[in-house]
């Protein structure tokens, strides 16, 4: 057993912590109090190649694989939960598109989401299909004489929705089938029939967009089907999986930089003549948030491993989102007892931490969703 | 054309600086960076390379955990790396690094068209001295404080940037250059293609056997032994109290004023 990383995903850590701290940390306030997703720092993350983990070079792409994406993401996470979200839900198309894609929709799609700086999105969740993505009511339906399909139906809390270029989209095609009539396609944002709505007003997480979106008449080739038909379903939920240790990385990054700010803020604030770090409570509260938040990352980079071996991880993948996320919570909460009232005011990055930190309880499947998964695989 | 750039390896001076018992650097416990202005020389080499496509190549003096900083600029987007490493070239000074490095880049060779880039100064010295001393030892026309470095055939226009302005220079290949950022001047990030292939770039180490024929090594002024710099004292100054704030604009605290800059004899 090894736990070190390799010489390049060290560098890769020490090149993703800086360009957190130089591009994400100082608009991270300021992307948060505005709602508006940070395009040119997206840019500047194409630049640097960012977008491209898990992509092969031919393709426009950085290589690497799961815990590439795990290092960059939890890197980013610490200082910018919402940048941490963007590249980590962007990832999925480009993900899905390498795994289903056939070649021509690898080489037309794949580098313009990897170092074109095309953002990607994922569009699965629905009004009535939130836990129940089988409660899908988009359909597609093909049209012999044009060999499209067309798409009608909406689409919701779609991170990215309102910026995003190149889409994963599910619909029936078959709609008498349920979930085994369901399809995936690849559909472009310039696509006539495609618009998307209304930008959520959320808790955290503001500096990524999430918005509704509208299929009318939708007409996309047939050759834009990702998968085979009727795999819509398999391919949802395999993309899941891979999210989730996405988000367990965001919630990671998050929990240790809560930690770093309570270890820093306890060792300067004085009260009762000395630091507050020196008092037991406060040091059992940082043992805590500590020994939780090292178990947590290794369960997400358990579950990357097995990731990139080739090995099965839904539940493992399950498991290290719902233990990392709870975790989040639980170490910002303790992080923001530990600061009191300057925890709690905007002048500080503690309380959007705070907020940022409960979606990583609900998105890309929620807590009690995560026990059902996990359940069923250890007590089949 | 091959742009050989200078680097170094320096404690980061934003943590705790350590000092040993004999008053030298305790490096091994501080954190290093790549000397800042390093950075800004490698960036305009690379500047150059994206414009002319030529060879960069980066070079430095020190222990063989040097190699780390050397990936990371092949992973910036340097195409090869030399390491100049040698318990004998240890504790040299600047006159004595600046011979090994000069007699390292003349065994690689330097070429019609080639070039030195090196940073002004390095943070943990702060002398300034070893770019315009490789200058001196290879007999090369050289140019401090540039900020931009455009090459048009043979001739460099390099605009230094000076106290009260800056002033544009025209000189002949080749030469050395010491860089200095700009104000817009940022150095690049490395790439995530970069690191997955900064392994595979050529790599080169240069020890004391590699270069102990070099006309330009002279075995008396290489290392410690044979450098005429000998470090007194290292020490982090103490800290300044805090100031006195004397407040008012009457006759009386004007006096105050007076008389304490009178003590100080300061008037």
């Amino acid at each position: 057993m090894d736990f070190s990383l390799t010489k390049e995903q060290a560098m890769l850590k020490k090149l993703a912590a800086q360009f957190a701290e130089t591009e994400l940390e100082p608009v991270a306030a300021e992307v948060d109090e505005a709602h508006v997703f940070p395009v040119d720092n997206f840019k500047k993350m194409a630049a640097v190649g960012f977008t491209g983990i898990g992509v092969p070079e031919q393709y426009g792409g950085s290589g690497g694989g799961m815990l590439e994406k795990v290092i960059a993401v939890s890197e980013f996470g610490k200082k910018c939960m919402a940048s941490a979200a963007t590249l980590s839900i962007h990832l999925i198309a480009p993900h899905a598109i390498l795994d289903y894609g056939t070649e021509e929709q690898k080489q037309k799609y794949l580098p313009r989401l990897t170092k074109g700086g095309e953002l990607g999105a994922f569009a699965l969740t629905e009004p009535n299909a939130g836990s129940d993505a089988a409660g899908v009511k988009t359909v597609a339906i093909y049209d012999e004489a044009t060999d499209e399909y067309v798409i009608n139906g909406t689409k919701c809390f779609i991170s990215g929705g309102s910026r995003a270029e190149i889409l994963v989209v599910f619909a029936l095609t078959e709609p008498e089938l349920g979930t085994k009539g369901m399809s995936a396609f690849i559909i472009e944002r310039d696509m006539e029939g495609f618009s998307s709505g209304k930008v959520e007003n959320k808790m955290g997480l503001a500096g990524s967009e999430t918005a509704e979106l509208i299929f009318e008449d939708l007409r996309v080739p047939a050759a834009n089907m990702l998968g085979r038909k009727g795999k819509g379903f398999k391919i949802a939920m395999q993309a899941l999986d891979a999210a989730r240790i996405g988000v367990g990385a965001q919630a990671m990054g998050v929990a240790e930089e809560a930690i770093d700010l309570s270890v820093k803020y306890s060792k300067e604030r004085v009260q009762f003549g000395k630091p507050i770090g020196t008092l037991q409570g406060i040091q059992w509260y940082i043992a805590d948030m500590a020994t939780k938040t090292e178990a947590a990352k290794t369960l997400v980079y358990y579950a990357a491993y097995l990731a990139d071996s080739g090995q099965p991880f839904t539940k493992e993948a399950a498991m290290c989102k719902l233990n990392a996320s709870e975790n989040a919570r639980f170490v910002t909460n303790l992080a923001m007892q530990i600061h009191g009232g300057y925890g709690y005011m905007k002048d500080y990055p503690l309380e959007r931490m705070y907020r940022d930190a409960k979606i990583t309880e609900i998105y890309e499947g929620t807590s009690e969703i995560h026990k059902v998964v996990i359940s069923r695989a250890v007590m089949k | 054309m091959r742009i050989y750039v200078c680097v170094k390896q320096v404690p980061d001076t934003s943590g705790v600086v350590a000092v040993n018992p004999d008053g030298t650097l305790n490096r091994a416990s501080m954190q290093t960076i790549i000397n800042p202005d390093d950075l800004i020389a490698m960036e305009q080499a690379l500047v150059l390379k994206d414009a002319t496509g030529c060879q960069v190549t980066a070079v430095t003096m020190g222990p063989p955990p040097a190699e780390g900083m050397l990936r990371e600029l092949l992973a910036m987007g340097a195409d090869d790396a030399i390491l100049i490493s040698a318990r004998e070239f240890g504790g040299s000074d600047t006159f004595a690094t600046s011979q090994i490095i000069s007699a390292a880049i003349n065994y690689v060779g330097l070429g019609e068209e080639d070039m030195i880039f090196c940073g002004r100064q390095a943070i943990d010295g702060d002398t300034a001295q070893v770019g315009p001393q490789i200058a001196e030892k290879l007999g090369l026309p050289q140019v401090s404080y540039a900020a931009e470095i455009v090459k048009e055939g043979n001739d460099v226009t390099v605009k230094r940037m000076l106290e009260d302005g800056y002033m544009k220079i025209k000189v002949q290949t080749p030469c050395l250059i010491t860089c200095i950022s700009d104000q817009d001047s940022k150095a690049r990030y490395m790439t995530l293609s970069g690191i997955n292939h900064c392994y595979e770039k050529p790599y080169q180490v240069l020890d004391f056997e590699a270069l102990k024929d070099e006309p330009l090594i002279e075995l008396d002024k290489i290392g410690l032994k044979g450098s005429p710099t000998n470090i007194f004292k290292s020490f982090t100054p103490p800290q300044k109290g805090v100031g006195v704030m004397l407040e008012g604009a009457d006759r009386k605290t004007a006096e105050t004023l007076a008389a304490e800059l009178l003590k100080k004899h300061v008037i």
